[in-house]
């Protein structure tokens, strides 16, 4: 529903054979514009876009890009509206042979990029010629590239989106090697620039955090104290949710609290008080009273903070 | 009812119980369907909540829905789904012990409630369903299963529910259905939305060809990994 060409995009083309690029005659059920083959998945590469919204009353998970800006970014950079799909990476990069002649572009964590065997720009357009390989390596800094093809990865959508949600297992499954996803019709040309300005990931997260439903929940005072405790990004961190470790918040209450609705960006206080930040995948609805909610437009660098990473959170008001 | 500030664009509305989750939930429905409600991403029951997420304006939305009339949700006026149902859930003995009842009286207890599906939550599709007696409360298991197969009918709590897909789970399992509770092909994906009303029918046969009117086609559904 988001790529040209989208839903009923058959199946890729057989091996070998380039598909016509599909700026011609053709629209909604014509064939694949073209396609890539899986060399290197890395450890969790997945195709993302801006995810699912508006199921969650039937328990499905919003989804998408963790790292939104550089998903839109990379969109921008070949001519891709943002509801295109990209793969998104985890910490090793993936590398991907190309079917047909496209532009890409590798945005998120900085990392080295290799396109048909020479070494290529980060952040910028690059033309791959059919067959070419397009290798991203290990996150430099951070931990989630995106790698954007002109006309996006044209996987089957579920539920109007083609994201992975790791929590469900809705959408296409994480790459494996020789795995082949169409590619959707280019939209638009590719972006006229030789680099774009893309915010580094943070050494040290700052996470702002707003009021919560439930800070009565707590001692008092407690939001304010958890702004002066440090924090590091624990390793159990996932699509789901960025876990810490650190001091406890001690809690008022040790009821247990019905399960309610959760949003993105709640910060869910479990049994042994370490907080945790709910990111795209998380469940829709969870049982542990969320102290604050920590706001979208911060939530692409808990997406980039690797574990071990020092973080803050930063009480606000509004 | 109390509306909490949940982050900059959310609240989380405290109803007091399930039945006023209901009518706050259908009565948020039928404006948003009159085009009374101003936009909302997603409105998500839970058992005594409503959370309204993506809202350009919580406060003045947190406002006007301190001056709300809202009505009991309407029973019986929506959708009923009538689901076939063998009883030959493992733990139905035990739920049977814990009620003081032979295990037969189990399948006569759940098929004659009237069940509402009050939220959703769990993994797709998966509907907590309210409607059984207040004395029929079953606890979970102590241990979970580390696989209850799809279509599990299944106890806990003052819920009841059908596994959408095999997955690790807690509840007491008391039978099995054949009716796909999850096709993301399908409109609306889930069988059992907010609001539907369920029965539990014995199916005649031991594969449940008796099915009702307006029962799901039966086909076991599939899955994968678990929440």
């Amino acid at each position: 529903m988001t790529a040209p060409g989208g839903p009923g995009t058959g199946a890729p083309p057989a091996a070998g054979v380039p598909a016509a690029r599909g700026r011609g005659p053709g629209g909604p059920g014509a064939g694949p514009a073209g396609a890539l083959r899986v060399v290197r998945p890395g450890a969790l590469t997945t195709v993302q876009d801006l995810g699912r919204g508006g199921h969650a009353q039937l328990g499905v998970p919003h989804s998408g890009a963790l790292d939104g800006p550089a998903h839109r970014l990379a969109n921008r950079l070949v001519g891709n509206p943002p509801s295109a799909a990209t793969l998104e990476t985890t910490a090793d990069g993936c590398a991907v042979r190309v079917l047909t002649a496209v532009t890409a572009a590798v945005t998120g964590a900085p990392c080295a990029v290799r396109a048909g065997g020479r070494p290529a720009p980060w952040g910028a357009p690059l033309r791959l010629r059919a067959g070419a390989v397009l290798e991203v390596g290990p996150a430099v800094r951070g931990l989630r590239s995106y790698l954007a093809f002109a006309g996006g990865v044209a996987a089957e959508p579920v539920l109007g989106s083609r994201s992975r949600d790791l929590l469900s297992g809705l959408g296409p499954p994480p790459l494996t090697a020789g795995d082949e996803f169409p590619l959707g019709a280019p939209s638009g040309p590719p972006a006229r620039v030789d680099a774009a300005p893309c915010p580094g990931p943070p050494d040290e997260l700052l996470l702002p955090l707003l009021p919560g439903p439930r800070e009565d929940w707590f001692a008092p005072g407690a939001r304010r104290a958890l702004g002066r405790a440090r924090y590091t990004v624990a390793p159990a961190s996932n699509r789901i949710a960025l876990r810490t470790t650190g001091p406890a918040v001690r809690r008022a209450r040790e009821d247990e609290l019905p399960s309610e609705g959760m949003v993105s960006g709640a910060v869910q206080v479990p049994p042994d008080g370490l907080p945790v930040v709910f990111l795209a995948d998380h469940p829709v609805t969870g049982g542990y009273p969320v102290i604050g909610v920590v706001p979208e437009e911060a939530l692409w660098a808990a997406a980039q903070a690797r574990p071990g990473t020092p973080l803050r959170f930063v009480p606000t008001a509004r | 009812m109390r509306a909490l500030p949940v982050g900059r664009h959310a609240l989380l509305v405290e109803t007091g119980g399930p039945e006023a989750t209901a009518a706050l939930h259908a009565e948020l429905e039928r404006r948003r369907a009159a085009g009374l409600l101003p936009p909302v991403r997603e409105i998500v029951p839970a058992e005594r909540t409503v959370l309204l997420d993506g809202v350009a304006e919580p406060r003045a939305l947190a406002a006007d829905l301190a001056r709300w009339e809202i009505p009991p949700a309407p029973r019986g006026a929506g959708r009923e789904i009538r689901l076939t149902v063998r009883w030959d859930g493992p733990d139905l003995a035990e739920v049977a012990a814990a009620w003081r009842v032979r295990p037969e009286e189990v399948a006569e207890i759940v098929g004659g409630a009237r069940f509402r599906v009050a939220f959703c939550g769990f993994a797709p599709g998966f509907g907590y369903l309210t409607g059984l007696p207040e004395r029929y409360r079953v606890p979970r298991r102590p241990t979970p299963r580390t696989a209850v197969p799809a279509g599990s009918v299944a106890l806990a709590g003052r819920y009841a529910g059908v596994y959408p897909r095999s997955s690790p789970g807690g509840w007491q399992l008391v039978g099995s259905t054949d009716a796909v509770l999850w096709d993301p092909g399908r409109e609306p994906a889930a069988l059992l939305v907010p609001g539907t009303g369920v029965r539990f029918v014995t199916a005649a046969g031991a594969r449940g060809t008796g099915a009702a009117a307006e029962d799901a086609p039966g086909r076991p559904g599939g899955g994968e990994g678990a929440p």
